[in-house]
Order: structure tokens, then sequence, then C-alpha cells
């Protein structure tokens, strides 16, 4: 597969690492009522979807950028990529 | 360029200067054919020497000499002969090659000849003639589809030690030598605007059309020489021959340095996004790879477009004993006669369901060769010049011992002939090569007007299909599909350009009536000769239920193994799609998967073979603990030094105890540079720190270091270190030396992904520093001599759990940790690591007054144990902080990975493991790491199982073995005595619960 990073333009998935679904940046509040359940669905609650699915790469052989890139699981084909850092801006995460 | 039309080999018959009459040469060569007739090459089949030309295949030359017994069938050793004349070969394999070069199953097919070739049939005994096996033919009843699974059910226990070994060596293909290669294999990348899959007409006039227009392409074919069908058949192209016509084209590509010819290259497989994978075969045609090049080489070509121009593959019509050596694919006949040379024998039938079989016939005629019949299937088949014809006929059986020798024709009005021939040319009708199309998603589509399945759905993206691959079989069409390809291909890239004016070419079409099997016959007819299938077994399976297509392929073998049923799987389902009723569409195809054909292990290896397997990793120190004699031991991809042998220390123990002793009596040097260091600055480096650590470092003052515990998510531990804080906003961290690359990693996805809004930067710095622990109470005094006056390094400037920046040696940059594994005063030193070697040189030189010894991994090991420091076999994945005994070392007032689930009631139990030590109750025994623990009374048992121990070693400071573990509430038994057992060596051994903490258990030596 080639992904194409948004900095560094396509480059050959074996420089990346996959780790999985993107929700994995919503990290819930330590501090919510019920965070043992948030936690829990957090860690162990995924879907598996035959389709677009939005996942976490890291170029570990490359700039180290983790992105979030939209794949369909079908196909292979990859609709869009970005930098996980300004995914988890627009989630939210900032300080 | 100009090596690669010399690797491509081509060699016409007018450019040796030769008429190319060579007719009897060998017994069944012709005149003529593309083979090079200046210099004959020497050859052996089965220790028989042979004579052939260059330009020839093995199979050919073998034709040649009038050998048409090749090897031996899979499972009933049925005598076999060649089918075909390309890489669709079923029968004709052999054991290529000797010794570490030796290679099984090689199709004799697409052997290259060359002088000195060696060759070997396979799967006989004692001889390919005489078959000691050729038994199991009789027995052929009771070993059908799906014989396995009916007869050897029962006892089970007879499968492991008796059918299993019996089968696997009565059935079987070829033998490998055991022997190493001697041979380099290689990987490389290519890039292209337009990688075109075939060099038949199809694909070098794509290949022409884009690279005349300046794009990057590269043409890639199986074949040594370029041309494909053009080669094989007698069709002019304008007004060349077809053959001239190829040789002009590759003339022209070679000068275009736009246009990279790549022949002998299989494309292996289309992958995801325009990736192919290729096999280009550099050296199988000679006898030794040349000095410096590799035997292969394994491409990736990303190609922004591709073109799959592969062609077709003729395929056969079962009858009656049709696998008898002789009867062969009338495609094939025709390119051994027009390429070659040859004619597999001098009587030759031809047995057809469509126009193309009665090409052969003429071809062969044209060349002097008697052709007995000509035994078309349909009623209206046209007429034949030079030979007799049957029309509405069929081949119900055949005869002759390890050879065709006649064919018994049913003929029109119900009577029988027998034809002589010593070949029966037999064609079904020809398929696409669609294979690479299916890679992704494809599903071909059946195409009535051709009776064969096109390439259809989904296709691997960016790939279009030409020529025979897509069905268009004529010459005129191919040339046509290939150009329009080529145009339109470029259009998409932006390039535009035009087909230009197209040679002249036949342009005939298909006249096809399909017909897949002879009914009549009570005998077996041959789908699959690799794997020994027959009509009757793909009955057999659908009368057992076995319906879908991919489940027949499962239950009978049919399309399995090297051929991967490229000449047998169309007659499989065409036969069920009878059987149930249905049409062929509707029955489907099985699935195609990479390779397209066999791939050597060697080429897949590339260069990672043996100590190449990965990189080596060794330490800043590596060179000088050579010279000391060090015995080395592989952690991850790194190499430490175990131990240091000294004179007359005969057992590694001996070694490892004085390293220890002398270590905790006077002073100690161990490369630790293998731990992972990150480097960790900016403004919220120590609120990072927090959230990544499972303890608090917020308030860690400057010049200090911290133990810290890492756990993930789910409240596991999962890593251990220090960090040390050189400034208010820059901290060096440690990690273990197995997970440097995947903490690294973690900390980058909180930093990038969870906290995207702190201030802090993360580096690897493990490659940076050469790092050394310094140990054992004479460790300051040591480090003293080393260090720059100006740095003062007494207890009480310089603590424990310090840290500084400093300069040794007369002003070279250092950094200095007070901290301690052995539980010894002790220190880690760390320098630029091109000083690595200098400093262990000048640190062992400082230590020489003291008697200061290095020590490897097996003393730092028992030294760790000893003090009750949790390792790998500690932090083994199932265990908590709690479990560790630093359950309290969690904060509860922040925030970090893992604390939340950590606190679940599962991980919390009353009587949750703790780590301890164990001592033995009877000195001498020794306590092995991986003994389960159990009350002093009671049964062994799961159900009673208190804890395992995780680690153990000989103490050479208590004199006797000691181990740590997990026991259930272990922090409460001390003083127990429990048993340690040992079931699988049936060992048991009464141990006392203590402290973990073996020496020193208060810290004073560490603080001193």
């Amino acid at each position: 597969m080639i992904i194409n990073h948004p900095i560094l333009g396509p480059r050959d998935s074996q420089e990346f690492t996959y780790l999985g679904d993107a929700a994995l940046i919503d990290r819930p509040d330590w501090q919510a009522e019920n965070a043992a359940d948030q936690f829990h669905d957090y860690l162990y609650l995924r879907d598996n979807p035959a389709g677009e699915h939005r996942e976490l790469w890291f170029h570990e052989q490359g700039d180290r950028s983790w992105l979030v890139v939209t794949r369909n699981t079908v196909t292979h084909e990859i609709l869009n990529v970005e930098l996980a850092r300004d995914v988890a801006r627009a989630r939210g995460r900032s300080k | 360029m100009t090596d690669a039309v010399m690797n491509a080999g081509r060699v016409a018959f007018q450019a040796d200067g030769s008429t190319g009459a060579r007719k009897g040469v060998q017994v069944n060569r012709l005149d003529g054919g593309l083979i090079k007739g200046s210099k004959a090459l020497t050859f052996t089949f089965d220790g028989k020497s042979y004579k052939g030309f260059e330009g020839d295949t093995l199979a050919s030359a073998l034709l040649a000499n009038g050998v048409r017994l090749m090897g031996r069938s899979f499972k009933y050793h049925r005598p076999r002969g060649v089918l075909t004349s390309g890489s669709e070969e079923p029968n004709a394999l052999v054991e290529l090659r000797s010794g570490g070069r030796q290679e099984p199953n090689t199709r004799a097919t697409v052997a290259e000849l060359y002088d000195g070739l060696e060759a070997n049939s396979q799967n006989r005994w004692p001889s390919l003639q005489h078959d000691f096996m050729a038994i199991n033919d009789r027995f052929s009843n009771f070993l059908t589809a799906g014989f396995y699974y009916k007869t050897f059910m029962w006892p089970a226990a007879f499968w492991e030690k008796l059918y299993e070994p019996i089968i696997r060596k009565a059935a079987g293909l070829g033998s490998i030598s055991f022997e190493a290669d001697p041979d380099a294999y290689d990987k490389g990348f290519l890039h292209c605007d337009l990688l075109v899959i075939g060099a038949g007409p199809t694909g070098l006039m794509a290949a022409l059309t884009a690279g005349r227009a300046g794009a990057q392409v590269i043409i890639a074919d199986e074949d040594f020489l370029l041309g494909g069908r053009l080669n094989a058949e007698t069709f002019g192209v304008g007004d060349l021959t077809g053959a001239a016509w190829v040789e002009q084209a590759q003339a022209e590509l070679a000068a275009m340095p736009n246009v990279r010819v790549m022949p002998r290259t299989t494309i292996i497989g289309a992958f995801d996004h325009g990736i192919y994978g290729a096999v280009e075969r550099v050296s199988d045609h000679v006898l030794a790879p040349e000095a410096g090049k590799p035997r292969q080489i394994l491409w990736r070509i990303y190609s922004k477009r591709a073109m799959l121009a592969a062609g077709a593959t003729e395929r056969p019509i079962a009858f009656e004993n049709n696998d008898r050596p002789g009867v062969m694919l009338a495609g094939a006949v025709r390119a051994y006669a027009n390429r070659w040379a040859v004619t597999p024998d001098q009587t030759v039938a031809v047995f057809t369901n469509n126009d193309d079989g009665h090409r052969t016939a003429a071809d062969l005629i044209a060349k002097g060769v008697k052709v007995t019949a000509v035994i078309d299937t349909r009623p209206d088949a046209p007429k034949v010049e030079g030979a007799e014809l049957f029309a509405g006929a069929q081949v119900i059986d055949t005869k002759g011992r390890l050879g065709l020798e006649w064919a018994r024709v049913r003929l029109a009005n119900g009577t029988t002939r027998d034809v002589p021939c010593g070949a029966l040319a037999v064609s079904g009708g020809w398929n696409p090569n669609v294979h690479l199309t299916c890679h992704q998603r494809g599903r071909p589509a059946w195409r009535e007007d051709i009776a064969a399945f096109v390439p259809a759905g989904e296709l691997p993206q960016n790939m279009s299909v030409a020529g025979a691959a897509n069905g268009d079989f004529s010459t005129a069409a191919a040339l046509r599909a290939g150009a329009e390809g080529a145009v339109a291909a470029l259009s998409e890239l932006g390039i535009e350009t035009k087909a230009g004016d197209l040679p002249e070419a036949e342009d005939a079409p298909v006249n096809v009536t399909p017909f897949w099997y002879v009914k009549e016959g009570k005998g077996r007819a041959w789908l699959d000769q690799q794997n020994d299938v027959t009509v009757k077994d793909v009955k057999l399976a659908h009368q057992e239920n076995f319906r879908s297509v991919e489940h027949l392929k499962r239950y009978t073998t049919l399309g399995m193994a090297t051929d991967q049923g490229k000449t047998s799987n169309m007659g499989g389902l065409a036969i069920m799609a009878e059987l149930a009723g249905k049409q062929i569409p509707e029955v489907g195809t099985t699935m195609f998967r990479p390779p397209y054909t066999p791939v050597s292990f060697g080429v897949m290896a590339g260069r990672s073979v043996g100590e190449e397997f990965r990189p080596t990793r060794k330490t800043p120190s590596h060179k000088w603990a050579e010279e000391q004699g060090a015995v080395f031991v592989e952690v991850g991809q790194w190499l430490r030094a175990q131990w240091f042998p000294k004179a007359g220390e005969t057992h590694w123990r001996q070694s490892v105890d004085r390293e220890v002793l002398q270590t905790r009596n006077s002073v100690g040097i161990c490369d630790v540079t293998t731990l992972g260091k990150i480097d960790v600055q900016g403004k919220d480096a120590a609120e990072f720190l927090n959230k990544i650590y499972a303890n608090a470092f917020a308030k860690l003052p400057v010049g200090k270091v911290r133990y810290g515990l890492m756990l993930r998510e789910d409240g596991i531990a999962y890593d251990d270190g220090t960090a040390a804080r050189f400034a208010e906003d820059h901290f060096v961290v440690t990690t273990t030396t197995a997970n440097a690359v995947l903490v690294y990693r973690n900390m980058e996805f909180a930093r990038q992904c969870l906290f995207p809004d702190m201030d802090v930067q993360l580096i690897s710095t493990t490659e940076a520093w050469a790092q050394f622990a310094v140990a054992g109470p004479n460790a300051r005094k040591l480090l003293q001599k080393v260090v720059d006056p100006e740095f003062d390094i007494s207890n009480e400037a310089f603590p424990f759990m310090g840290c500084g920046e400093i300069t040794v040696a007369g002003g070279c940059r250092a950094r200095l940790f007070r901290i301690s594994f052995s539980g010894e005063l002790a220190y880690e030193i760390a320098v630029p690591t091109r000083y690595g070697d200098a400093m262990i040189r000048k640190l062992m030189e400082a230590g020489e007054e003291f008697g200061a010894v290095p020590y490897g991994t097996e003393a730092l090991g028992v030294m760790r144990i000893e003090k009750g420091h949790a390792a790998g076999n500690e932090l083994n994945g199932t265990t908590s902080a709690l479990n560790l005994g630093m359950g309290k070392m969690v904060s509860k007032k922040k925030d970090c990975i893992g604390n939340t689930l950590s606190e679940r009631e599962g991980m919390n139990q009353e009587d949750a493991l703790k780590l301890v030590g164990f001592k033995p109750v009877n000195a001498a025994d020794p306590v092995q790491a991986g003994a389960h623990l159990m009350n002093a009374d009671g049964e062994v048992s799961a159900a009673t199982d208190q804890g395992y121990i995780t680690s153990a070693a000989y103490s050479p400071v208590l004199g006797c073995s000691i181990g740590i573990g997990f026991l259930k509430s272990g922090d409460s038994r001390k003083g127990e005595v429990i048993r340690a057992v040992n079931p699988l060596e049936g060992k048991e051994i009464q141990v006392e619960v203590v402290s973990a903490h073996f020496v020193d258990p208060e810290g004073e030596r560490l603080r001193g």
C-alpha cells in the first residue's frame, strides 16, 4: 500500500507501523463519573467495519508522525490522510 | 538497455548466418526455428548425456532427442510427458542442478538450456522407466478424491506415526539437497508510468506506443525471448515475419532511455495501489552466476498505470488415458515446431474443438511432419490439406507403454478407427490469462462467443487488460488493443499521444464449440495431471455434495500445487456445471492468488539470510570485549557480553561468580548502552512524564533521578526505567533494552494523539550515548580518577539518585547518574558513542588498582536477582504494580496511562500475587525459574497453585540458589516453607519465603 503522508507525500506502507482504530485518540476523562466503564469501552470495544475505517499509523521509519488514515478495509483504497495531532486537536484534546 | 537486449537472448535463425538446416541433428529436430544452430550444448537428464541448442528449453531439447517420458505423477506415479511449452506445465517437473543449487519442481518447459545443465526426474524409484511406486496406480479405486479423509480416519494414533510418513514418502514432488544455497538473491525497487505485463504483440505494441510518447515504461515477460505467440506461430506482422517484427520492436525499445525491457521476469502478483511483485531470473540460464551477480531479483514495481498483456493459455480436452507421454496441447506442439524446430514425434495426430487446432496440423505438415489425422469434435469442421479429417469425431482412448503409440477414435458414423501417432496435439480452446486481474477483487466473467472467462469486476487499481488476456485472440486485435490501451493509460496521466499506424496482421475470428470431456469410456480421463484428478473424481465430489468450486478444489486437489490448475481448472468447473445443471458462469471460478508461478524461498529472503537475517547491533565496548575473550549473547538485535572468562576458568559459573563477588567486594564495570534512552524536552516535559509514568514526576528536582514504572492502559505493568532531570525542561528517560522502540512509539502516541498541545519534544538517543555501569564499594574512587577534578562526586555533593552533566578525561562531555541495579554503590556514566571504546579502556585502566572486573549480562542478572529488582521475567505482561510490590507508587492524584483500569476489582484481590524471594530449605537444592508454588501440604494441581518463580540464579554471596517470583499474599507469608514444583521434570523442592531483597535489604550500600 502507499500512504500519502500529508507532509512527505506518497510513502510505502512498509515504513509505517499500524496501531488500530483512530478512536484510540478519544481517551476518556479519568475524573468522569463512570471513568472505569468509559476506559473499558475505550480499550476493549472496537468496530470492525467492512468499508471506511479511520485508523492510526506511525511513520516509524520516517518522520515519526502519527497519522490518521481513512482506509476502505475492503478495497484498501485510502481516502484521506491527516496528522493525528491535527485530528486530536480537532477532537478537543487541546489542554 | 543494451544489457537487457543481450540478456534477452534473442537469436533469430537468420542471425547466426546458418540456413537453419538442422533436420535430424537430433532425432526429432526440424529445420528453422529461433534456436541458434552454430553450437551444440551438452546437458544431462537422469545422468544420460544429450545435445541441444542455445534457445532451447530443457523440454524442447528433450523432445528433440526423442525423450517423451519426463516425470511420474504425484499420486499414481503414472508415466508423464510434457503437456505444454510454457509456465503452465503440470507434468514435466524436474530437479534442476545439484548440491546447494538443486531446485526441485522446476518446469522443464521454462528451464533455459545451457551447456552443462543437469536435470533429474523426480517422484520415481528406482528410475523413471521402472517406478516401484507405480503400484499405486493399481489401487486407484482406493485412492480417489478424498481418500485421505476417508481412509486414514482410524485409528487416530496411526496418523502421525504410520499413515502420514508413508503418504509423504509415496506422494510428493522433488527433493532438496539440504545444502546451503551458495548464490545471492537481491531485492529492488522500480517506478514507472506504465508497466506492461507480457511482451507478446499486445505488450510490445503498448510499450512502443508509450515509449514513443516519452513515458517511463517497464515491459516484463517471463520468457527469455520477447514476442509471446509471435515466436510460436507463422504469422507475419506487416511485411515482416512475426519474429523479425519482434526483433525490430525490441531494438527500438532498447534504444529508448525511458523504457526498461525485462525478459526472464515474471510479474507474480498485483498488490494494492499499483504495486507489482516481479521475479527476475538473472542467472538461472547459466551454469553459475557471474561473480557479483545474484541468481534472482525480487522487484517491487510502483506503477502509475499497468497493462496486463499476459496472453492466453490453451486448455486440453479430457478423454480416457489422455495422460500418456505424447499427448500435448496443440498450441505447444506448434510452438515446439515453429520456435524450437522440434516435433514431439515423427507422426502426430490432432484432436480439437476449434480452428486453432487446424493450425497445428498445417504448420507440422509444412515442416514435413506426418499428420496422421485431424479429429475435430465439430461435425462442420473446416477442411484440412494434407491430412485425413475426422469431423464430428472424438478420441476415446490411447495406447502405448511409457508413451503414446496410437489413439482410438470414435467416428461420426459410430465406428472406431485406431490412428497411429507418437504425439497427439489436443486443443479445447484458449483461456485468457486473467490471474493478475483477480489478485485484488476482480471476478472474471464468461464470454459465450469465445467460450472462456475474461477479466471483469473490480480490477486492481489502475490496471487495464489488452489482447488475448482480454479475449482478443487475433494478432491484429492484439496490436490494436496494445496501442489503444497505452494511449488511454497515458491520457489518464496527462500524456496525450496517438496510436499511430499499426502493421497489418492476421485477424482470424475465434471459432470454437465448447467441448470439455469425452463421455465414452470406463477408464480414467485426466483433468489435472499434476494432482492426478480425473473426471470421475469431480463426479464423486459432486455426488458427495462438494458443490462449490472452492470445495471441489480442496476435496479433489484439482488446481493445486505448482501449476495452480492453469490447464485444468476450466475443465473441472465445466464438468461441475454440467453435473449441477448450471451454466458455467453460475458455477464461477476459484480464486487466483499470488504468486502467478512458483517463487523460490531464496528470492523472498533476499539478503536476509544467516547472520544478515536481521541487523546485528554492537555495543560501543564490543571490540574491547572481544579482545578480552568475552562470550556474547543476543539480546534482541544487540550482541552483549554475557561473561568474561579468565584463564583457568572451565565453567561459565566460575566466571560469573567471580564477576559478582569482585563487583560486590571492589568494583565492576558493565556496558549498559543497550538500554533505551529518550530525550524529553519542553516546558511541559514534567507534566508529560506524569502522564506516561504511574508514579509522580512533577516535583522531581533538577539534578535528580527517579525510578519510573509505566503501565499499559489496561493497568498491567509495561516497562520500567529511570528519568533524570537535567533542567526544568529537560529529562533523560531510560527504558528496558527490549522495549526501547515500543516505549518511544507509545510516548509519541501519547504526545501527538492524546496531549497534542503539550510543549514537549521527544527523540531517541539510544545510539547517541555509550553508557557504562560502574558498581561496587570502590566505584567512586575509580570514577574520581576519570571525572575531571572540577566536578565533585563525593557522597555529599553527588548523593544517591543524583545526576549531572560533567566532563571526563580532560574535557570530554559526559553524563553521570548515581543509580544502581546491582544494589552496590554505583554510577552510570555516559559519553558520546564515539568515545565509548576509549571510555571502557579508560575505566578499566583507572580500575586496575582496585582489581576492577568487567561483568556481563549473567552477573548483571545474578546481582539484580540478589537485590530483588524486577526485569522482563517479572514485567511479563500479566503483572500489575500491586503484584510487583509497587502498588503504592501508582499515584491516585493524577491521570496517567493505566491508572484508571489498574483499580479494577479483579486486579486488586486480597490474595493477589506479590513479588517475594525464595531460598531452598536444603541449600544444595537448585531453585528453578518457571517452577510453580504449592502449599507445604496438599495436592499439586492448578486449583491449588499459589504462584510461580520468575527468576532464579546461584547467588555466590549467599552460597546457594535463590529465586524471586509471585506468591499469593506473598508479602505476608515470609518465613513459610512451601514447595516449588516442576511437574514436567518431576522435581519438587522445599523453599522458604523470604524478602526479595537478599542482599543489603536496607539499601545502605547504594547510599554509601
